[in-house]
């Protein structure tokens, strides 16, 4: 995705910190109770003081591994199940209307049922995870090694490929923008999916960090956490844009 | 046409049929998987007594509240950021650095502002919705032709004449292209609210099946759910083919 809104310039900077400085004003003056509305220097007073004393670092272990570890199941299955499904009509007559119907279902409905097997445990949460953000993956793959030019297919037949070469050094390729586009979706999921679960079933990590804050009433705490989630969303997709304009180099030679 | 259409139908049913078998036979044990006929029954069950249609409205009722919302609020951030330049690049940033933060994250702060209800969920689905709204409606109103903003210019209109007669005929277009993304994003957000914790709704009544062992109860709601989506992804896909052309209001 390109960037639609510009990124950094004096006056924005200015922008951020006028209107941290006014929340900071309407909390001093206690317009709000601070119960609901603390000081942004407490949020960032809980921050300074959790990452100095380390305790923030297993929460955001915990919620990252969560992610990232759902993430890498959604993306590998649902590139090998993608790249199954794209590259044959006949699996795509018998598969889509499947697939249509379950993916329009909410991960979290899924939750529920994932209590059942397999308790409140981080099993649980990965599979979720997994199911809700293998849907992107999935259907991004589908159409990726669906839409091949049919002149590769006829290079690969002269080259005398057989089927894993021409997966591997033709197709796989090919479709590769698609599925990129497909998995950065996905690890925005996964983040979102972690956090439901840690709440849900009271797994360590950030989730969890802020709804205790919440029902301990530390809404401080509930602020810091807010804001560390926003970072690790912000990181990840900046990594994978990172990660996805390198691989895609080849594309446009001259960027 | 027709062959396609049983294609499709085979595996789900062929899974369904050896699912019910299992289960006759003892294979699966039925505190985890109950049969397909009974899910069915308790289905029809949920449907007749109101119940289900109940959640049902009650999860609508919160997924509507929070599009509409985040329309209202989307759209008029979205068309005042795609006219200004200047605007736009001093509260972009601000703007792409609350983006990232995950709407479930807001259930505990939104919690403890509103308590349980129709309010706080509302306002967790606007805060996942505004985006593709906001993002929409800024690319929009940037692809309206200028020279219609000069000739709105030149008439003096008002802002609210402004965005009636000139701006939102131009962008409604590729407007409706981020309002669809979140539509789908609505309904998944209610029901993970409800999940997590608002009492109300499909997702309430899911958990509840759920703890309280009406496992058929449970698979008949979650099937219930996935007719739900998909009419819903089948509906946006109709107002998507017999949509305005999206150029429109750069040609005019």
């Amino acid at each position: 995705m390109k960037r639609l809104l510009s990124t950094s310039s004096i006056p924005s900077l200015a922008f951020a910190v006028a209107l941290i400085a006014a929340w900071q004003f309407v909390a001093e003056s206690r317009i709000v109770s601070p119960v609901f509305f603390p000081a942004p220097s407490l949020a960032f007073e809980v921050l300074g003081v959790r990452f100095a004393d380390g305790s923030i670092w297993p929460s955001i272990g915990a919620t990252s591994l969560r992610m990232l570890f759902g993430w890498a199941f959604a993306s590998l299955l649902g590139v090998v199940v993608g790249a199954a499904i794209g590259s044959s009509a006949m699996a795509r007559d018998y598969l889509e209307p499947t697939l249509e119907f379950l993916r329009p279902l909410p991960a979290s409905a899924v939750i529920p049922v994932a209590i059942l097997f397999l308790g409140l445990s981080n099993e649980m949460s990965i599979s979720v995870i997994a199911f809700g953000a293998i849907w992107p993956v999935l259907l991004s793959s589908v159409y990726g090694f669906g839409s091949l030019q049919v002149r590769l297919r006829e290079v690969s037949a002269a080259l005398g490929l057989n089927r894993i070469e021409f997966l591997r050094k033709i197709a796989f390729p090919a479709a590769l923008p698609d599925i990129l586009s497909g998995v950065r979706v996905s690890l925005a999921i996964c983040l979102i999916l972690a956090v439901v679960t840690e709440m849900q079933a009271s797994l360590p990590g950030l989730g969890r960090d802020i709804f205790l804050a919440q029902r301990n009433f530390r809404s401080a705490d509930l602020y810091a956490g807010l804001i560390i989630l926003g970072a690790i969303g912000f990181i990840a997709n900046h990594v994978l844009l990172q990660i996805e304009r390198r691989l895609l180099r080849w594309r446009h030679p001259n960027l | 046409m027709v062959q396609r259409f049983i294609r499709g139908i085979i595996v789900p049913a062929l899974a369904i049929a050896v699912w019910e078998a299992a289960s006759r036979t003892g294979i699966l044990k039925l505190e985890f998987l109950s049969r397909p006929s009974d899910i069915l029954a308790a289905g029809i069950d949920g449907l007749r007594d109101g119940s289900i249609l109940l959640a049902t409205a009650q999860t609508f009722e919160a997924a509507a509240l929070g599009l509409a919302i985040a329309v209202v609020a989307g759209v008029l951030a979205g068309t005042i950021l795609g006219l200004s330049r200047p605007i736009e690049r001093t509260v972009g940033p601000t703007i792409e650095a609350l983006r990232p933060i995950p709407a479930v994250a807001f259930i505990p702060l939104t919690l403890l502002l509103f308590g349980f209800g129709l309010p706080m969920e509302g306002t967790v689905v606007a805060y996942a919705c505004v985006w593709p709204i906001l993002i929409a409606t800024v690319a929009a109103v940037r692809g309206i032709e200028p020279r219609l903003l000069e000739v709105a210019q030149a008439l003096e209109l008002s802002f609210a004449e402004r965005m009636r007669k000139i701006i939102l005929p131009a962008a409604l277009g590729r407007i409706n292209v981020g309002v669809r993304v979140a539509v789908g994003f609505a309904l998944v957000v209610a029901v993970t609210v409800e999940i997590v914790v608002n009492p109300r709704g499909l997702g309430y009544s899911l958990i509840v099946a759920q703890q309280s062992l009406r496992i058929d109860l449970m698979y008949a709601q979650l099937l219930w759910l996935s007719i739900l989506g998909y009419t819903v992804n089948a509906l946006l896909r109709t107002v998507r083919t017999s949509e305005p052309d999206l150029q429109a209001g750069r040609a005019a």
